[in-house]
């Protein structure tokens, strides 16, 4: 680590001057000059005042750690390469998919089935050949976490799940490290900057997650590609903010968007002075497992077993009395429907279990057999007294299983 | 006297895709009950086994968390602003 490393790292670990400018306890020595080339690249940035040299050099001095090479973390990539941050570290454990390509846009069709982080850094290398990647082919954990992070001035949070995020929010607080953060579901996202000095963090906001399986995840619940591109440029303007300094940082002010209406909301967050983290008493003070902290810990057991697509067309074939329920939303049915299936959107499901049949086999079906899952838990303790049994993953498994059309989405 | 609450997209399955929801109410409290009333599912979501709002959801009068507030007894008025803002995660363990 060089000289200048180190000190941007102390000053931004103190916390110093977020909102004035992160660097700005360094001397205008200690930081990198830039190279003619660069001076050219930038030039946009240096005819900026709030930018200028000064907040060039910072940029070029500065290590961010983005979390997730997906929907948020690819935009927010993209522009902190383009910015000039010296050094970006990308986590990441997954591999593209095409399914990613609708919103991932740091990664392109010839890198289907390429580890997300190796795609991402030839991108982000193209862009721009001067700075640093450093790529994380881990899925974060207590274990390595801390290692990483240590390695970094401020943490991006592009991540997908609650157990990561929590992990995220924790060693930023503990590491003293603004954890810019941002949120997506749908048509709706969230975005602020969590860890700052004398603002809140996540556990201050929501001191726990939602239980598993109470909204579906983005794979069965879907998402506008260009949310997230908005949600992390979003982010990627803060980042560059709280190095460059100066700025007005989005810090106890929670972003809401609606990219459905195009409304934007802002709302207050604060500080929780009882939060377990970083309230007056802290209670927690290292990693946890956070696997186990949202619901995550036991393997999710469905009470009477799973059932293989072979098995329910072998069992529908001998007109068993079996009563299939499809707990999928409306428009999801239209895309694919399972003929005689009884439908009950999840969100209905022990309100309306007087209408299933206790003496009969329930079957209950999604998408990939995961949201159903969740629907046999919460009927199973309901106390729904008959037999349930989850379709082993869900339409996807059928379709394939009977032939003809493949599951369309 | 009633007073629209803005039901964000995760809960939108719970109240027939409706976004706002009108209600009568004097305070978070009774609007959420009345909501709950109108829309028996979303109970277990908002609420835990001893009745109290779960603590992934926040509720914000005209921008300001009602935790800062008086809580469920924080005073509504028609035209405030009422979201129900839950948290949200995206992948696949949400």
């Amino acid at each position: 680590m060089s000289g200048h490393e180190r000190s941007l790292s102390q000053s931004l670990g103190q916390g110093q001057g977020l909102g004035l400018g992160l660097g700005q306890g360094l001397a205008e020595r200690d930081l990198p000059e830039l190279t003619g080339e660069e001076i050219s690249r930038y030039s946009r940035h240096l005819l900026l005042s709030e930018v200028g040299l000064i907040g060039q050099r910072k940029l070029k001095a500065a290590r961010v750690l983005v979390v997730g090479t997906g929907g948020l973390g690819a935009p927010l990539a993209l522009y902190l390469a383009a910015a000039g941050v010296g050094k970006i570290g990308l986590v990441d454990f997954d591999f593209v998919e095409a399914s990613n390509l609708q919103r991932q846009i740091i990664h392109s069709t010839r890198d289907i089935d390429r580890p997300k982080v190796a795609s991402a850094q030839d991108r982000l290398k193209g862009l721009n050949p001067d700075i640093e990647i450093v790529t994380h082919n881990v899925k974060l954990s207590s274990k390595n976490a801390e290692n990483i992070f240590s390695k970094y001035d401020l943490v991006a949070d592009g991540t997908d799940n609650y157990p990561t995020r929590y992990l995220i929010n924790d060693l930023c607080v503990f590491q003293k490290k603004a954890n810019v953060y941002a949120s997506i579901f749908q048509f709706e996202g969230q975005a602020t900057v969590f860890g700052a000095p004398g603002g809140p963090c996540y556990r201050c906001l929501y001191p726990s997650p939602p239980p598993p399986g109470l909204v579906p995840s983005c794979g069965e619940g879907g998402v506008m590609g260009v949310l997230p591109g908005i949600l992390g440029c979003v982010q990627a303007a803060e980042v560059i903010k709280l190095i460059v300094g100066g700025a007005e940082p989005l810090v106890k002010r929670l972003l809401i968007f609606d990219a459905w209406r195009m409304i934007f909301n802002e709302l207050k967050i604060e500080k929780d002075p009882n939060c377990p983290v970083c309230g007056q008493n802290p209670t927690i003070t290292e990693p946890i497992d956070y696997e186990e902290f949202c619901g995550l810990g036991e393997k999710i057991q469905d009470p009477a077993g799973p059932i293989f697509a072979s098995e329910l067309q072998e069992r529908l074939d001998r007109g068993e009395r079996i009563q299939v329920i499809d707990i999928r939303e409306p428009h999801e049915r239209t895309l694919y429907a399972f003929p005689g299936a009884k439908v009950v959107p999840f969100g209905q499901l022990v309100r309306r279990m007087d209408e299933f049949n206790p003496e009969a086999d329930l079957v209950f079906i999604c998408k990939i057999g995961q949201r159903s899952l969740f629907a046999i838990r919460a009927l199973h303790r309901a106390g729904y007294p008959g037999r349930m049994l989850n379709l082993q993953d869900g339409l996807a498994a059928w379709a394939k299983l009977i032939g003809g059309p493949q599951l369309p989405y | 006297m009633s007073i629209a609450l803005k039901i964000p997209t995760a809960l939108r399955g719970f109240t027939d895709g409706l976004n706002q929801v009108e209600l009568e109410g004097d305070t978070v409290g009774e609007l959420l009950k009345k909501l709950i009333e109108k829309y028996p599912d979303l109970t277990t979501h908002l609420y835990d086994e001893e009745g109290l709002l779960r603590s992934f959801v926040n509720v914000f009068v005209d921008g300001t968390n009602v935790k800062s507030l008086e809580g469920q007894q924080t005073p509504v008025k028609e035209g405030q602003s009422i979201m129900l803002v839950p948290a949200i995660a995206g992948g696949n363990f949400g």
